[in-house]
């Protein structure tokens, strides 16, 4: 551990500015045998375990992964208004890539939460949740293989609300030309890099006629440019309910914000729920940061009970978008098969495995 | 009964000679118990407007007048044309809604992006029909993923995001407006416990995003919270929306574990769950419940306000169809004869709203006659005849 932290004290500040001004808006350079940095959150409660069993698995299968650990501080830093570092977010701009475990965001006022200040600060514009039921899990589907990519930054959380009058209260939905076009362009690019046939903008244009039609406008024009992607335009009523009855229908899905919140729950919810969903937020200039989107789960941390999943398979993502695709594919069979055999398996899908056992049996599958 | 019917029924009995009639209808047939005794001259029979709409919508209200004719209800259809490309609602039929004060209707299709307002949300605003209720519940006898589900959800229909006021900043930026009120989150939730309390329903949940949207959807949930202390023997409880999506499509079940740690949502198991909603989520939820318990094209639903009430397909995805299914006639009727159920007892006339539902179950039960979205491959004029086979 010594070298690595004096590795991180001497840094390699010169070279990392060299490498950002390549101009690649999606993926992150690739530093072909060079050792990728990458940062890597924790977080609270059962975090530390999870993030030390992704850390083991990409040791064993030899992924050019070099972690840098940061933690969320316990005081307030003014120049980010939150308890996270403004060394965290200036690791992440740099290495351009990211891991972040469960945070609880500490009660309080004064300071922003934590999901805010990295969206904010990290401009992540797009929430990316491949969700693909896992062979062996068995839920009431077992034919989903989606992906839900949700504008982020504005829509109806834009978080500008005020009273009238009494009893009267005003909130605003902002929709931009850029921000949709943004998340457009990535939605079909992403879909062109995967293979994925078939890209689907979810809308309520019939109602919010301008706001909504604007979005599908920006989808239309990107749409263009990709004329091998199969395009086509969804009312929300209509998706909640194809979802439902048949989410095979479905390849891409695309979003503005508060749609994108609540499809990808429910798509999290086909699944088996949001302790085996993996998700990824992109940010301007190519940055990932790949994140588990469950709790934190106090009530099992430090007792090697948590199921690491989620975490691995957002750690999975985070190796697509690094264009590392053979070890991506080599640990996400190993996570499906050590789940489809069942024989290892931590509490929450119904067995009684430690995460120890868990990880161990991901490695040996690799 | 219609002499077209007959011949239908003898072949239906002739064909399907392996069960026991008389323990099929005594499993469907309603108990009587104390009698109804209505007024005098409550027979008489009432006026109802009556909107085809666009699509499918003249096929299922067709399927719903024959059905009306076939077992001589006490009601007749006043039919007007109003298509989803007009500007606005006739006047001729609002006068005419507001003299019979109950209509029945198909679903209007609204041009996309079109510049033209909603016809369905029109209505409902002129008449402040400000509540939307549908019931997705389980019919016996058609298998779904999810067992036991019994829900209402009730969704506040006036105001929220649907409140149309949108416009540009500036090119590029477009601003749309969600006006939430107290005045309209007081009535939907005193509407809401109002409707639990008559029908015996246990829970009544909020489904919010106060998280995100602290004013407003916060005024939302402290309206409900007000109404709630006035029904001391109902049951509430608040659930985000995001999780509630989730909770209902994954695991129903862990609802009765999780009512100790985190706000939860409906009870699936053993029925008797309420949702009150503003009007986005509302939809949403409508529409996932609606598909977990069967389709929409099963699930009735209706509009009420304090003057007048609509009623038509409960959930909203595919109430117009589409182009194909028009053609082939394979519309599925069977949410808006639930609806015209829920009319009727809405008129009162409770005997005539049990022998249609009980039809309409025993039909689907059988499973011969269902159409494409149930899994079968009948026209909508092959239900309705058995339908119309099925009353007794």
């Amino acid at each position: 551990m010594g070298s690595q932290i004096l590795r991180r004290v001497l840094g390699s500040p010169n070279s990392s500015r060299v490498f950002s001004s390549f101009n690649r808006p999606f993926s992150s350079s690739d530093f072909s045998s060079n050792m990728i940095r990458a940062t890597l959150f924790p977080g609270d409660g059962i975090g530390p375990e999870i993030a030390e069993s992704v850390k083991q698995v990409f040791r064993v299968a030899e992924v050019p992964i070099e972690w840098e650990e940061h933690y969320v501080g316990d005081q307030m830093d003014p120049r980010t208004q939150s308890f996270l570092t403004w060394e965290s977010l200036e690791s992440v701009r740099r290495n351009r890539v990211g891991l972040k475990g469960p945070m609880a965001t500490p009660i309080g006022k004064g300071h922003r939460s934590l999901n805010l200040t990295l969206r904010k600060e990290l401009n992540l514009y797009a929430n990316v949740r491949p969700c693909y039921s896992l062979p062996g899990y068995k839920t009431r589907y077992d034919d989903v293989n989606l992906i839900t990519i949700r504008e982020n930054t504005e829509g109806e959380y834009s978080g500008l609300e005020h009273q009238v009058v009494r009893g009267v209260v005003e909130s605003l939905k902002i929709i931009t030309r850029q921000a949709s076009l943004r998340v457009a362009e990535y939605a079909f690019h992403y879909a062109k890099t995967h293979g994925r046939e078939r890209v689907s903008a979810i809308h309520k244009a019939n109602i919010m006629q301008k706001t909504d039609g604007l979005f599908l406008k920006c989808c239309r024009e990107v749409a263009e440019k990709y004329p091998e992607i199969v395009y086509e335009e969804v009312v929300i009523d209509n998706c909640c309910m194809m979802l439902v009855k048949n989410p095979a229908l479905f390849d891409v899905l695309v979003m503005p914000n508060l749609y994108g919140d609540i499809i990808s729950d429910l798509c999290a919810g086909l699944i088996g729920g949001l302790g085996l969903t993996p998700s990824c937020n992109i940010g301007e200039g190519g940055i990932a940061l790949a994140e588990a989107v469950h709790g934190s789960a106090p009530d099992i941390a430090g007792k090697n009970l948590a199921n690491p999943t989620a975490l691995m398979l957002s750690a999975v993502t985070m190796l697509r978008h690094l264009e590392l695709h053979d070890k991506a594919d080599r640990i996400q069979n190993g996570i499906l098969t050590t789940i489809a055999e069942g024989k290892y398996r931590t509490a929450d899908l119904g067995g009684n495995s430690t995460t120890t056992d868990f990880t161990k049996a991901i490695c040996d599958h690799l | 009964m219609a002499p077209r019917t007959l011949p239908i029924l003898k072949q239906l009995l002739s064909k399907s000679s392996s069960y026991n009639p008389n323990l099929i209808g005594s499993r469907f047939a309603a108990n009587r118990s104390v009698t109804y005794m209505p007024r005098p001259g409550d027979g008489a029979p009432r006026p109802v407007t009556l909107i085809p709409g666009d699509g499918i919508g003249p096929l299922v209200t067709g399927a719903v007048e024959q059905v009306m004719d076939a077992m001589h209800a006490p009601v007749y259809f006043e039919r007007y044309e109003v298509h989803g490309d007009m500007n606005k609602v006739p006047e001729e039929v609002m006068e005419s809604i507001r003299k019979n004060k109950v209509c029945l209707k198909g679903g209007l299709a609204t041009p996309m992006g079109g510049g033209v307002s909603s016809l369905n949300v029109q209505l409902r605003k002129e008449l402040d029909l400000f509540a939307s209720l549908v019931n997705c519940f389980n019919l016996p006898g058609l298998p779904t993923r999810h067992e036991n589900v019994d829900i209402v959800v009730i969704r506040e229909n006036t105001e929220g995001e649907y409140s149309g006021l949108e416009h540009e900043v500036v090119p590029g930026v477009v601003e749309s407006l969600k006006v939430i009120t107290k005045f309209c989150s007081e009535r939907i939730a005193k509407y809401a416990f109002e409707y639990a309390y008559l029908n015996n329903r246990k829970k009544v949940t909020a489904v919010h995003k106060a998280n995100i949207m602290k004013l407003a959807d916060g005024l939302f949930l402290e309206s409900c919270r007000e109404v709630a202390t006035k029904y001391p023997g109902i049951k509430y409880n608040e659930i985000i929306v995001d999780n509630c999506c989730m909770q209902l499509v994954s695991k129903p079940e862990q609802f009765d574990v999780m009512f100790k740690t985190l706000p939860t949502g409906f009870h699936l198991n053993g029925g008797n769950a309420e949702a009150v909603t503003p009007n986005l989520y509302g939809n949403l939820v409508a529409n996932t419940a609606a598909g977990i318990a069967g389709g929409t094209g099963v699930m009735p639903g209706g509009n009420v306000g304090a003057d007048h009430a609509v009623f038509e397909q409960g959930a909203s995805a595919g109430n117009v169809g589409h182009q194909k299914l028009v053609e082939q006639k394979k519309a599925n009727p069977v949410a808006l004869l639930l609806s015209s159920a829920m009319m009727l007892r809405h008129l009162q006339f409770p005997s005539f709203a049990d022998r249609l539902e009980t039809a309409v179950k025993r039909v689907i039960s059988e499973g011969k006659y269902r159409t494409k979205d149930l899994g079968g491959d009948s026209t909508t004029q092959e239900v309705v005849d058995a339908v119309i086979a099925a009353l007794d």
